[in-house]
C-alpha cells in the first residue's frame, strides 16, 4: 500500500499506544487538532485523553514533565512541533534528559521520545526550519535518529519508543508528504545501523534525514555524466555506524558528506573526521562536505539558495578529480568543469 | 456569580504575615491575620523535630568542617534553615516523592538516607549516593528550578497510577525568577497535580538579595496567578511549618492540585565555602537571625510544658555527636571509583562507539599498572 512518512509515523504511535499502556503522548496541539503535521491525528480520539493530550505551551515544561512521568513507569513520546521551539527545552534535554541514567548511576532511565519536526524545504517562516540535530549529536547520552521514508519512520519510532533510553527523533518536515510503497508494520535494521540505498563504485555520499532523497537525485544525475555513486543513509546519527561507512569508502575511495545542517562543527564535521581517520589510505581524494550555509536559516525566499542542492553535490563530486593527481587549489564549485 | 468568584479568588490568597505559632521565645502566639486555621502540633511531634534539628544542625556543621579538611568539594550549608528541611521531610510518608537541591542535605538525612549518600555529589565521587527510585527521592538537583517540573510529573503519573502520593519539591527564592519555576506551577495546576512546592526564602541567591529578586510582595502570592493556593509561614518556626505542611498535605491528598509555601527563613552561613557573605551582608543581620533559631525555639516550649529536660538534651547532643564522629570517620577513607564506570550508565548499552573508547582507557590503564 502507498504510505506518507506522516501516516506511517501516525501508525507507529497507533501501534505503541496499543501495544503498551504506559506509552503516553502528549505536547502542544497534539490532542484535539492531531498535531500542526497532524503526526498524531486521530490517537486523542482513538485511546481517550488520558493517553494523548494537550499542554499548556511551555517546551521546558512539556520535557520535564515527562521526566518526571518516566519516574512512576510511563514511556512518554512527546512533540516539540518545530525544531526551534524546542531550544526552550534545551537545558531540560542537556542537563537531565541526557544525564539521567549517568547521574543515577544507572538506577533512573528514562525511557522516553522527543519528537522534533526539523529542517527546512518547506517554506517556512523564521524559527520553523532549523537543522538542530547536531546540538544533540554532541551531547552524550541521547540516542539522534531521522529517518528518511515511510518505512523507516515507522520500524525507527517503534524501536525509539521501546528504547529504555532517551531518543530524539528527528523528523524531516519536507519529507512528510513523501509516498512509499511499503507493507505497515515494516520491519527495518535497527538504530546504529546505516543502509546504502543505491549501490556504487566510484564515490560515497554519506547522508541521512531530509538530504537522502536530494543525494539519490544527485547520484542519478551523477550517472549520466559516468560518475558511480554510492548513497549510505546514517539513520541514526546516535549510535553511528562507523562500518558500514568506512566499508563503503574503504571501497569507494572517495567520500562527500552530504547535510543540510551548517557545516561548521556540525554532524557532517563528525562524518568527514571519522572518514578521514579509518580510511585515509583508501582515499584517492579529500572528504568533502555539502551542507547549509553558515548562515541563519534564511527567509523562504532565499531557501533554495541556502540548502544544499543537486548541483552542489555534483560540484563536490568532481571536486575529487577523477583523474591524475588532486589539485584543490582552486575554489570549489564553478572553477570546476565537470565534462 | 460575583461573590463565587471573589471566594475563589479569596481562597487562594495567602495569609497577610507568614503564620506563626510560636515566637521566637518559644511562647504561643494567636494567629494574627491567617487565612485559615493552623493547629498546633502535639508535644510528640515538636519533640521529634527538636531531635531532627538538633542531629541535621550537627551534620550540617560536619559537613562544612569537612569542606575545610578538603574532603568536600564543595558545602552549600543550609544551618539556619533546620525547621522547614526537617519539618516538611517528616511531614511526607515515605512512599511521597521528594525533589531536592543541592542545598537540601539536611531534608535527605531527616529522610533517612545515609549522610555518606547524601555527601556523594558534593564529595565528588558520584553524581547521586542513593537510589531515587527506592528512596522516592530524585538526584539531588544542581540547575535551579528544573526538578520542579519533573515533581509536576512524577505527582501526576502518580495520580494517574490512582495511587495517594504526593511531591515535595524544594526551591531557594532566587529559583523563583527562574522559567522552569513558572512551568512547573502551571503545569501542576492545570494538571491538578499534587505537589506542594517549598520555597525556603533565605533572603540571598548567593549575593542577591531578595529586593533584587523580585517586586512581588511575597514570593507566596506567585501561586495565585496560576491557580495554586498558597500560603507563608515563618521558616523559623517549626510548630507552623509543620501546621502549614499538615494543611498543604491535606489539600494535595484530597485531589485539591497543588500548593505553594514560601518559608521566611535566613542562611546563617555563606551560599557556599566559596562565598564570601560579609560583601553583601552585616554582620548586625545575621546576628538578629540568630535571635530566631528554631531548634531554641520549640526547644523552649518543649522545656516549658515539661516535655524536655536537660537530660534528654544532653542525651541527644551525643547522639548528634557520635552521628558527626562516624561520618567523620567514614569521610576520611578516599573513596574508590572504577574509572570503566565511566562508560556504564551512558546508556543501558553502550554504543559501539562507546565499547571503542572503553578499550582505549582500558589499554591505558593496563599500560600504566604495568609501568
Amino acid at each position: 500500500m502507498t504510505v506518507t512518512m506522516s501516516g506511517a509515523l501516525n501508525a507507529a504511535l497507533r501501534d505503541s499506544l496499543e501495544a503498551d499502556d504506559d506509552v503516553i503522548v502528549f505536547g502542544e496541539d497534539v490532542g484535539t487538532l492531531g498535531g500542526v503535521f497532524r503526526i498524531t491525528d486521530g490517537l486523542a480520539e482513538t485511546f481517550g485523553e488520558e493517553r494523548c493530550f494537550d499542554t499548556p505551551l511551555a517546551e521546558a515544561g512539556i520535557v520535564g514533565f515527562a521526566i518526571g512521568m518516566c519516574l512512576t513507569g510511563f514511556r512518554p513520546v512527546v512533540e516539540m512541533q518545530f525544531d526551534a521551539f524546542a531550544y526552550p527545552a534545551f537545558e531540560q534535554i542537556t542537563s537531565h534528559v541526557a544525564k539521567m541514567r549517568n547521574r543515577t548511576s544507572g538506577r533512573v532511565g528514562l525511557p522516553m521520545v522527543i519528537r522534533v519536526p526539523y529542517a527546512g524545504g518547506i517554506g517556512g517562516v523564521e524559527h520553523h526550519c532549523d537543522s538542530s540535530e547536531g546540538y544533540y549529536a554532541h551531547t552524550a547520552g541521547l540516542k539522534v535518529v531521522t529517518p528518511s521514508d515511510a518505512a523507516d519512520a515507522y520500524s525507527l519510532l517503534r524501536e525509539a519508543i521501546d528504547d529504555p533510553d532517551p531518543v530524539i527523533f528527528m523528523e524531516p518536515k519536507a519529507l512528510y508528504w513523501s509516498k512509499q510503497d511499503v507493507e505497515l508494520p515494516s520491519q527495518r535494521p535497527g538504530f546504529g545501523e546505516a543502509v546504502i540505498r543505491r549501490t556504487g563504485s566510484d564515490v560515497t555520499l554519506v547522508t541521512y534525514g531530509p538530504s537522502v532523497p536530494m543525494a539519490l537525485q544527485a547520484a542519478e544525475a551523477a550517472a549520466s555524466e559516468g560518475w558511480d555513486v554510492e548513497v549510505v543513509d546514517l539513520r541514526t546519527i546516535v549510535p553511528f555506524d562507523d562500518e558500514t561507512v568506512v566499508e563503503s569508502v574503504r571501497r569507494t575511495g572517495r567520500c562527500v558528506v552530504v547535510s543540510e545542517a551548517q557545516g561548521f562543527a556540525g554532524v557532517a564535521g563528525e562524518v568527514a573526521a571519522r572518514v578521514s581517520e579509518r580510511c585515509f589510505h583508501s582515499l584517492q581524494a579529500p572528504v568533502l562536505r555539502v551542507s547549509g550555509l553558515e548562515t541563519p536559516y534564511p527567509a523562504p525566499m532565499l531557501e533554495k539558495t541556502y540548502l544544499p542542492g543537486v548541483e552542489r553535490v555534483l560540484d563536490a563530486i568532481a571536486r575529487l578529480q577523477w583523474d591524475d593527481v588532486p589539485d584543490l587549489s582552486h575554489e570549489p564549485a564553478a572553477a570546476v568543469s565537470r565534462g | 456569580m460575583q461573590t463565587t468568584a471573589n471566594a475563589a479568588q479569596q481562597a487562594l490568597l495567602p495569609s497577610p504575615n507568614p503564620v506563626q505559632l510560636l515566637d521566637p521565645t518559644g511562647a504561643e502566639v494567636e494567629q494574627h491575620g491567617t487565612v485559615r486555621d493552623y493547629a498546633m502540633p502535639d508535644a510528640g511531634r515538636l519533640r521529634q523535630i527538636w531531635r531532627q534539628m538538633v542531629i541535621g544542625r550537627r551534620f550540617d556543621i560536619q559537613a562544612t568542617a569537612l569542606t575545610k579538611q578538603g574532603r568536600l568539594a564543595v558545602y552549600p550549608s543550609s544551618r539556619g534553615q533546620e525547621a522547614c528541611q526537617v519539618g516538611a521531610t517528616m511531614s511526607i510518608h515515605p512512599t511521597d516523592w521528594m525533589f531536592p537541591t543541592y542545598r537540601e542535605s539536611m531534608a535527605l538525612v531527616t529522610r533517612g538516607i545515609d549522610p555518606i549518600e547524601v555527601l556523594s555529589l558534593l564529595r565528588g565521587d558520584s553524581h547521586c549516593g542513593y537510589d531515587p527510585i527506592a528512596t522516592h527521592t530524585a538526584a539531588q538537583c544542581t540547575p535551579l528550578s528544573t526538578q520542579l517540573v519533573h515533581a509536576a510529573g512524577a505527582a501526576y503519573g502518580e495520580k494517574r497510577r490512582g495511587r495517594d502520593s504526593v511531591a515535595l519539591a524544594f526551591i531557594g527564592d532566587g529559583a523563583t525568577s527562574e522559567g522552569d519555576f513558572h512551568e512547573a506551577l502551571n503545569f501542576a495546576a492545570v494538571f491538578e497535580a499534587p505537589v506542594i512546592f517549598f520555597v525556603q526564602n533565605n533572603k540571598y541567591a548567593i549575593s542577591v538579595p531578595l529586593s533584587k529578586q523580585t517586586k512581588a510582595p511575597a514570593l507566596a502570592y506567585k501561586g495565585i496567578g496560576y491557580g495554586i493556593r498558597a500560603e507563608q509561614v515563618d521558616g523559623n518556626d517549626p510548630a507552623a511549618v509543620l501546621a502549614v505542611m499538615d494543611v498543604a498535605l491535606e489539600h494535595c491528598r484530597s485531589g485539591k492540585g497543588p500548593f505553594l509555601i514560601e518559608a521566611h527563613t535566613y542562611r546563617l552561613d555563606a551560599h557556599t565555602n566559596a562565598d564570601d557573605a560579609t560583601r553583601y551582608r552585616s554582620a548586625d543581620e545575621v546576628t538578629a537571625w540568630l535571635d530566631r533559631d528554631p531548634i531554641a525555639r520549640v526547644e523552649a516550649w518543649l522545656k516549658s510544658r515539661g516535655e524536655l529536660n536537660d537530660d534528654i538534651v544532653a542525651a541527644t547532643h551525643a547522639e548528634a555527636e557520635s552521628l558527626a564522629s562516624d561520618l567523620r570517620d567514614r569521610m576520611n577513607t578516599d573513596p574508590t571509583v572504577d574509572p570503566m564506570s565511566l562508560f556504564d550508565n551512558v546508556f543501558a548499552t553502550p554504543t559501539p562507539q562507546l565499547e571503542q573508547l572503553r578499550g582505549m582507557v582500558q589499554a591505558e590503564l593496563s599500560a600504566e599498572a604495568q609501568a
